[in-house]
C-alpha cells in the first residue's frame, strides 16, 4: 500500500484471493453469531424517546468491539512495518460489506478513515500513531466545517505555532463516532498552509459536543478546541490538504462498501417479506409492481458492488484512476442505497413505517452513509470535471 | 460470417446439444462456413413474451410434417436457407405440445417471406408465412413434444449473443465518449451542452453505468464475489440494452433541435445517428425477451420470488 507506481496490469479477479475471502468469511461468522438482528435491535432501538428526545447516546457492544480489535480490525489499514495487518483494499471492502450488512455500531469505519490519512502522510510521526492504532486505539478524522462541505480543505480550525508544536483553536463538525474514538486525526489551517496532527480524546481544552443524529448505529459530534497544545511529535505532516486528497479514494470506497452491505440486507430482507406476506391470496412478490423494483434494486446494488471492488483494486495498484473510480463507486452506492432504502420501507407497507420493523435501522444507516463525504450528485459533479473538463 | 449470427449463436449450438449424428453432419458445416444462412421462427403475432402460445401447426403425414402458420420479427428471413422453427403438434398441452424443426425456407414451396418495416422506416426483418409447407421427419430436432425444452437451449445461447450485440461488454466507453463529443459540439441557451450542469450529470450517470456493466462482467468470473452464479449473467441483457437506449435518448436531447433531422439531412449531427439509434434501441429492449420478461426471470430465478405466470 505504499505509493510506488506499478505497471502491472489490473488483476482480473480484482486481487480478491483466498486471504481476503478468509478475512471476510471470518467477519461474517463472527457477526452472524454476535450481532444477529434481534440483538442489534435490542441494543440500539430499545427506546426511541431516550435517544431522540432525551439525547442519550445509542448503546453499542463494546465487548464485541474488543474482540474485533483482538482480531486485528484496527490494524487492517496499518502497514506491516507499523505493526498492522496491512490488508489490501479489496480485503478491507469485503470485510466492511459484512459490517454494513450487520449494521454494526463500532468505530471501525472512522478508524479506517483516520488510518488512510495517516498512511498517506507517511512520516515517522504518522507511523508511530498508526502503530498505536494497530495495537487497539480507535480514531476518527476531524476535517469538516460547519456547512459540511466534505471535500478536503474545508476545515475551519486554526493552528498557531508555539514554542514546541502548535496550538489548536476553533470548531470542527460532523466528526464520526467521536464518542467511540480514542484519537483524533485533525486537519487545521496555519500560516504556512495546513497541518495534520493527532489529538487524544482526553486532551486538555478539547470538548466533544454530541450531535443529535438519526442513525442509531453510530454517533457524531462537534469538536471544540480551546487552545489544545500539540507537541512536535504529534504533528503528522504539513501538506495536509494534499495528504487528505490522496486518502480520499480509500475513504469514499470504504463508505461505499458499507452502503453495499446495508443495501444487500435491505434487498434480501424485503425479498423475504415479499415471499411471505400475502394479499389478494398471493405472496406480494408475485405482483410485478413489487417484483420489478426488487430486481432494479439488485441491479443497482450489483453495479455499486462491482465498482467498489474495481476502485479498491485501483487503490491497491496505486492507479492514477483511483479517484475517478472511487467517486463512481460512491455515487453508485449512494444511489443504490437511496433506492433500496425507499423500496424497503414502501414494500413492507404499513409495518415498514413502524419502529418495530427493522428496516428503519438500515434506512437511517444508509441515509447517513449516502450523505457522508458527498452523495451521488456531489460525486458526479466532481466526475464531470474529469470527464467533461472544468466549468 | 457475421450475417449468420442466428446460425452460429443459436442453430449450431442447439443442433449440437439435441441433434442426431446425421443432422450434425449435414447441417453444421454449411452453418459454420456461412454458405447456409439461418433465421429464427419463434415469435408469432400471438406469441411474443408468452412464447409457448404457438399457433403454427405441424401435422404428421407419413414421413413428413405439413406446416401452416405465421412467424414474425424474422431477421435475415430473406437471405436464409434454414429456419429454426417451433410449431404446435398437439393442442392439448401448451408446453408439451410443441416440437422443434430445422425447416428449409429459402425457395421452399409453401413458404412466403415478406419484409416488415421498422419504426425507423428501415426494413430490418420479415414475416414468414407457411401454407402447407412440407418438412421431412428427418429434420425434426429431438422428440415430438420436446420443442419447449429445445427452445430453452436456443434462448440460453441467444441471450448470450444479445449481450455482445448490446455493446455492454468490452467497449463500454464508446457511447459515453460519443456523448461527450456531441455535448461539446451542441449549444443550448447560449452555452455549450457540455457546460450545462444537468447535461453533465446525465452524461456522468451513464459513464458510471457503462463502467458498472464492464466491472459486473469482470466480477461475474470471481466466484468468491458472487452470491448466486446466475445473478450477474442474467442482468447483462437488460442492463446493456437499457444503457444503449438511455445513452441514445440522451444524445437526442443533447443534440436538441438538430435531433429532428433525418440522416439524409446534411445538418444532422453525427450523420443522424442519435434519433435512429434511439428508435432502433427498442429492438434490443424488446427482442430476445423483453426487459419486463428479463425482470421476471431475475426476480424468479435469482431472488426466488413467486412466478408471475
Amino acid at each position: 500500500m505504499n505509493e510506488t507506481k506499478t505497471i502491472e496490469p489490473m488483476p482480473k479477479d480484482f486481487g480478491f484471493g483466498s486471504d481476503e475471502e478468509l478475512l471476510r468469511d471470518l467477519a461474517k461468522r463472527l457477526l452472524d453469531e454476535e450481532m444477529p438482528i434481534e440483538k442489534m435491535r435490542r441494543l440500539v432501538a430499545a427506546d426511541p424517546t431516550a435517544v431522540y428526545e432525551e439525547g442519550q447516546l445509542p448503546s453499542w457492544d463494546e465487548s464485541l468491539w474488543k474482540r474485533c480489535v483482538e482480531l486485528g480490525w484496527t490494524g487492517l489499514a496499518v502497514p506491516e512495518e507499523a505493526g498492522g495487518v496491512g490488508v489490501k483494499m479489496v480485503g478491507i471492502v469485503g470485510l466492511v460489506e459484512e459490517v454494513g450488512k450487520h449494521g454494526l455500531a463500532s468505530p471501525l469505519i472512522a478508524t479506517l478513515t483516520a488510518s488512510y490519512a495517516l498512511r498517506q502522510a507517511g512520516t515517522e510521526e504518522a507511523l508511530a500513531w498508526l502503530a498505536r492504532i494497530a495495537s487497539g486505539a480507535s480514531a476518527s478524522l476531524v476535517m469538516t466545517d460547519e456547512k459540511g462541505a466534505w471535500e478536503p480543505g474545508s476545515t475551519e480550525l486554526r493552528a498557531t505555532r508555539g514554542a514546541d508544536g502548535v496550538s489548536l483553536t476553533g470548531r470542527a463538525y460532523f466528526v464520526q463516532d467521536a464518542f467511540k474514538a480514542d484519537l483524533f486525526v485533525v486537519h487545521a489551517l496555519c500560516d504556512e498552509g495546513s497541518v495534520l496532527c493527532v489529538v487524544r480524546a482526553e486532551a486538555r481544552g478539547l470538548r466533544r459536543i454530541q450531535d443529535h443524529i438519526h442513525d442509531l448505529t453510530r454517533d457524531q459530534a462537534t469538536l471544540s478546541f480551546d487552545g489544545v497544545s500539540i507537541a512536535a511529535e504529534d504533528i503528522v505532516c504539513w501538506e495536509a490538504e494534499a495528504t487528505l486528497a490522496r486518502a480520499w479514494p480509500a475513504i469514499l470506497t470504504t463508505v461505499a462498501a458499507d452502503l453495499c452491505g446495508t443495501g444487500e440486507w435491505q434487498l434480501q430482507t424485503t425479498v423475504e417479506y415479499a415471499k411471505t406476506r400475502k394479499q389478494f391470496d398471493r405472496p406480494i412478490g408475485f405482483f410485478q409492481a413489487v417484483k420489478h423494483p426488487l430486481v432494479n434494486g439488485m441491479i443497482a446494488i450489483d453495479r455499486a458492488r462491482s465498482l467498489v471492488y474495481h476502485a479498491a483494486c485501483c487503490i491497491d495498484s496505486a492507479s492514477d484512476d483511483a479517484e475517478r473510480f472511487a467517486r463512481m463507486a460512491k455515487s453508485a452506492a449512494s444511489d443504490a442505497g437511496k433506492f433500496l432504502s425507499d423500496r424497503s420501507v414502501q414494500l413492507h407497507g404499513g409495518i415498514g413505517f413502524t419502529w418495530e420493523c427493522d428496516v428503519h435501522l438500515y434506512f437511517k444507516r444508509s441515509m447517513h452513509n449516502q450523505m457522508l463525504y458527498g452523495d451521488g450528485t456531489h460525486q458526479r459533479r466532481r466526475l464531470a470535471e474529469m470527464i467533461l473538463g472544468p466549468l | 460470417m457475421l450475417i449468420n449470427i442466428v446460425g452460429l449463436n443459436m442453430a449450431a449450438p442447439t443442433i449440437l446439444v439435441h441433434g442426431s449424428e446425421e443432422q450434425k453432419k449435414t447441417l453444421i458445416p454449411g452453418c459454420l462456413s456461412g454458405a447456409e444462412i439461418w433465421c429464427q421462427g419463434f415469435s408469432e403475432p400471438g406469441a411474443g413474451s408468452d412464447m409457448a402460445n404457438q399457433q403454427t401447426m405441424a401435422v404428421r403425414s407419413g414421413d413428413d410434417w405439413i406446416i401452416n402458420g405465421h412467424k414474425v420479427w424474422t431477421s435475415l428471413g430473406h437471405f436464409a436457407k434454414w429456419m429454426i422453427l417451433i410449431a404446435r403438434t398437439s393442442k392439448h398441452h401448451k408446453y408439451d405440445g410443441l416440437t422443434y424443426f430445422l425447416m428449409p425456407i429459402g425457395g421452399h414451396p409453401g413458404v412466403t417471406v415478406r419484409p416488415l418495416v421498422k419504426i425507423t422506416g428501415e426494413s430490418g426483418f420479415n414475416e414468414v408465412l407457411f401454407e402447407d409447407a412440407i418438412v421431412s421427419d428427418q429434420l425434426r430436432l429431438d422428440e415430438v413434444g420436446k420443442g419447449w425444452t429445445v427452445a430453452m437451449t436456443t434462448l440460453t445461447y441467444e441471450r448470450g449473443a444479445a449481450e455482445s450485440a448490446g455493446g455492454g461488454g468490452g467497449d463500454s466507453l464508446g457511447p459515453v465518449q460519443r456523448l461527450v463529443n456531441l455535448a461539446k459540439d451542441s449549444w443550448r441557451d447560449g452555452i455549450r451542452a457540455s457546460e450545462d450542469p444537468v447535461v453533465r450529470d446525465a452524461i456522468v450517470e451513464n459513464a458510471i453505468i457503462a463502467e458498472g456493466i464492464k466491472q459486473n462482467a469482470r466480477r461475474s468470473r470471481v466466484s468468491a464475489l458472487c452470491d448466486h452464479p446466475m445473478r450477474l449473467p442474467l442482468q447483462q441483457k437488460v442492463t446493456s440494452s437499457e444503457f444503449f437506449q438511455n445513452t441514445a435518448r440522451l444524445g437526442v436531447e443533447i443534440a436538441g433541435a438538430r435531433s429532428t433531422l433525418y440522416k439524409l439531412d446534411a445538418a444532422a449531427p453525427d450523420s443522424g445517428y442519435w434519433p435512429l439509434a434511439y428508435m432502433n434501441s427498442y429492438g434490443h429492449t424488446i427482442a430476445a425477451g423483453t426487459s419486463e420478461i428479463q425482470r421476471n426471470i431475475l426476480g424468479e430465478r435469482v431472488l426466488g420470488l413467486p412466478k408471475s405466470k
